[in-house]
């Protein structure tokens, strides 16, 4: 990891992003950066809301707080909480994929990938007036297309099926078809939400593969999702850790292999401790994000998004129930913190960018 | 071989006792059924009593009929289309050949379509084509057009849109009144009409945007219903329930006409004798033509990016706007393509009628389209060709069939129970196919060969 050559410039930054779901949030004042060129993956425990987070890069949700930055090749620079939600990926090359998978299925795989060239497509037959009427570059535009499709279909090795329809595909295949399907769109920072879920290990090392193939030969920076610790440490070059919607650490996936929170994020605690830390807080300490008072101003459904009040609601996710915890003492991380400044009050100086934010 | 033979004897023995045993149990249950049903019957006497009238013989009948059906089915029925089925599954997968007719059969429809006609002229005469070519030719290729179009918002889009006669009513309105009123030509009266339907369109696709499956359904609907209401209550401009009639004729591009007084008229002009048929013949192969261009524009848009587009909308909407598509400009070409060939079919209706009234743009018509639409296959125009024919045609074939009197008595009006039957046709046919007569997809571009997608696979969208 070079992290001694001047930094890459940030492909996205995302600044002090807050979302809240009426009283409850998701993620609170959470800044990351992933680096141009870069596999940056996203990890947290279940519920630590990095689908929110993607929901909010993606234009699915329209954050409550804070500024997510992308920054083209070309130099032009896009604030995509503003985008409505499908200029993010037209104009600002962001795609993504779902946790669950969201193909075309009574499409084939050679359509899926044509539908994913919509926009290129849609100029160069006029905005379908010179195509239909058969003037104009459709024709070349339209052989370009299934070229690159079939490119992409090669990479996914999914040429031998191009003309099923991608419901019939396996599991593993489906997954690396939605791949290929956002890369048609031509992003230059791809999403990929739990790309991994589900995989055999096979399967698994057929994505490693890809990605890294993605990453290598288009330039494509990568943010992703993920549980499986060997995909995220075998391929990411940037690790964010999540809980309960902050971030606790962040660095190259080795530094964060031993960072304590994060062991104590996945791994808990063990039970003496907690019983220590719980006697040494007293009981009196209520998490701040309890005190917040529903916040009706920033629910989702007065989103500035016109299209995303009915969308949201249909983006099934196992991570819905992503929420601040109610217990005290929940987050793992959190005591690890408190030892921290336990530690700090005796006299050790403490992580410079406690990610607590005041002021709830 | 004696062995085979006796083990065959015995699979027959068991088979008949497993017949027996249904049969017995169907009787029972028959019996259980009709008993109340049929076995009594109250009635009254001449005392004006109510009495109970026992009717075993019916009962009786009725029993043993279902008895021996269920017997015959078990027993000899089943084992011969289990037996068909196996064979089948053994027999090698052989690749049929399509023959040249299931190859080529759209070109041959198109051309039977364009000799029609001329057929039932040379069956019937000129004065005994009037029926067929005008009120099951024109009136079929009308509800194929309007079916076509309607196929563009609810089979490729996904969008359940129940007010679909709105648009038709919008076309029809617009050649009424300014054919009417300033006497324009039907030629440039026709683009005009599919505009503003398409305007339309629009104007109903902005709200309800945001709505899907029964929330969008019932908006339509609503919208639908407002177009029909402004046209009754519009007295000074659409005359109210009255309708507009006169209504100018087309004209045959201003070479000649159909007017029997004018100096053009097609008679005087070709020198031949004066018949109605004319007009009806002239009109069918201008709907024929319209229809031919909503199938042609059709096959076109779904190769296009925006046709992909629509039916990637029905898929998931999701995955659509996460691929960059702006959802809302292509859900409103959907809306508007699709007014735009229901106001085409509209300005048609009004030329051939002569004739337009709001009761022609009731909600039952708007369920007849859609109908047509879910009988065909969403999606597929050869399908829904074909269930036009058979349900207007069906309708239209129900009041001919006089020879029914002989069957059910003198008492009996086919006319009248023509919707009854039409309604259990349909009931059968979506049994026999639920997703319509055309359920697979025809995908709109391949690399190795074209494969039809199995509806298993293809939504039907969430409005």
């Amino acid at each position: 990891m070079e992290y001694t050559v001047p930094m890459p410039d940030p492909i996205l930054k995302v600044e002090h992003l807050s979302m809240k779901f009426g009283g409850l949030v998701a993620i609170g004042d959470l800044s990351f950066e992933a680096r141009r060129g870069d596999i940056t993956a996203l990890i947290g425990p279940n519920g630590a809301g990095k689908t929110t987070v993607f929901n909010c890069i993606t234009g699915f949700y329209k954050p409550t707080e804070g500024m997510i930055t992308m920054a083209r090749r070309d130099g032009s620079a896009y604030l995509l909480e503003r985008l409505p939600g499908h200029e993010i990926t037209a104009r600002a090359r962001v795609a993504r994929t779902f946790q669950n998978i969201r193909l075309f299925s009574g499409m084939t795989l050679l359509e899926n990938l044509l539908v994913a060239q919509h926009n290129k497509l849609m100029k160069a037959s006029g905005y379908t007036i010179l195509g239909l009427v058969g003037i104009g570059g459709y024709r070349r535009a339209s052989a370009e297309a299934i070229d690159l499709a079939k490119f992409w279909l090669e990479k996914a090795d999914l040429i031998d099926r191009a003309d099923d329809p991608a419901g019939d595909l396996p599991y593993g295949a489906q997954r690396r078809l939605e791949i290929a399907r956002a890369m048609c769109t031509g992003p230059e920072l791809l999403c990929l939400d739990e790309p991994a879920a589900g995989l055999n290990p096979r399967e698994s090392h057929a994505l490693n593969a890809l990605l890294n193939d993605i990453k290598d030969h288009t330039g494509t920076s990568i943010l992703l999702i993920e549980h499986d610790m060997s995909v995220v440490m075998e391929i990411s070059d940037h690790v964010v850790v999540l809980e309960y919607g902050r971030k606790i650490s962040d660095g190259d996936p080795t530094s964060v292999k031993s960072d304590p929170k994060v062991i104590a994020a996945y791994l808990g605690v063990e039970d003496e401790e907690i019983v220590e830390v719980l006697t040494e807080v007293g009981d009196d300490r209520v998490i701040e994000e309890l005190d917040a008072e529903p916040d009706r101003d920033h629910g989702p459904p007065d989103s500035a998004s016109m299209l995303a009040g009915p969308v949201t609601d249909t983006i099934a996710h196992s991570d819905d129930e992503e929420r601040v915890s109610v217990m005290r003492g929940a987050s793992k991380a959190e005591r690890i913190e408190e030892r921290e400044a336990r530690d700090r009050a005796a006299g050790i100086s403490g992580q410079p960018d406690d990610k607590r934010g005041g002021g709830e | 071989m004696a062995e085979a033979v006796s083990t065959e004897r015995v699979a027959a023995n068991t088979n008949y006792a497993t017949a027996i045993r249904e049969a017995l149990f169907a009787g029972a249950i028959s019996f259980g059924l009709f008993v109340l049903l049929v076995g009594l019957k109250t009635d009254q006497n001449i005392r004006n009593e109510l009495i109970l009238v026992q009717r075993w013989g019916v009962l009786a009948i009725l029993v043993l009929l279902t008895m021996a059906g269920r017997f015959a089915y078990v027993a000899y029925l089943q084992p011969t289309l289990a037996a068909r089925a196996a064979a089948r599954a053994k027999a090698p997968a052989v690749a049929v050949e399509p023959s040249a007719l299931r190859k080529n059969w759209t070109k041959l429809a198109v051309l039977g379509l364009f000799l029609y006609p001329v057929v039932i002229v040379a069956l019937v005469g000129l004065q005994g084509s009037l029926k067929w070519v005008d009120n099951f030719g024109i009136q079929i290729l009308i509800y194929v057009m309007l079916a076509w179009g309607l196929n563009i918002v609810v089979g490729l889009a996904g969008l359940l849109d129940l007010g679909y006669v709105a648009f038709y009513a919008v076309g029809a309105y617009s050649y009424a009144l300014l054919a009417s009123e300033f006497g324009w030509s039907f030629w440039i009266l026709l683009p005009a009409a599919g505009m503003m339907a398409a305007f339309w369109g629009v104007i109903l696709g902005f709200p309800v945007l945001r709505l899907r499956g029964d929330y969008l359904a019932i908006v339509t609907l609503a919208f639908g219903e407002i177009i029909r209401l402004v046209i009754i209550n519009w007295r000074e401009v659409t005359n109210g329930s009255a309708g507009i009639s006169g209504i100018p004729k087309v004209t045959f591009f201003g070479i000649f006409n159909f007017d029997v007084s004018s100096p053009h008229y097609i008679g005087k002009v070709l020198g031949i004798a004066t018949s109605g048929a004319y007009y009806k013949i002239f009109l069918y192969y201008l709907i024929l033509l319209l229809a031919m261009l909503t199938a042609f524009v059709t096959i076109r848009l779904r190769r296009m990016p925006v046709g992909r587009a629509w039916e990637a909308l029905r898929e998931d909407e999701i995955a659509c706007r996460s691929l960059g598509i702006n959802t809302t400009t292509t859900k409103l070409t959907a809306f508007a393509t699709g007014a735009m060939f229901g106001g085409f079919a509209g300005s048609f209706f009004a030329a051939r009628q002569g004739f337009v009234s709001p009761e022609s743009f009731v909600f039952l018509e708007s369920a007849i389209i859609l109908a047509i639409v879910v009988l065909g296959g969403m999606g597929s125009l050869a399908g829904i060709a074909v269930a036009a024919v058979v349900m207007i045609g069906g309708t239209e074939i129900l009041r001919e069939m006089q020879f029914l009197k002989a069957v059910f008595g003198d008492g009996f009006t086919p006319e009248l129970y023509r919707m009854l039957l039409f309604g259990l046709a349909m009931v059968i046919v979506m049994v026999w196919k639920p997703r319509g007569f055309v359920g697979s997809r025809e995908p709109t571009a391949f690399l190795h060969e074209r494969k039809a997608v199995s509806a298993s696979f293809t939504k039907e969208g969430h409005g």
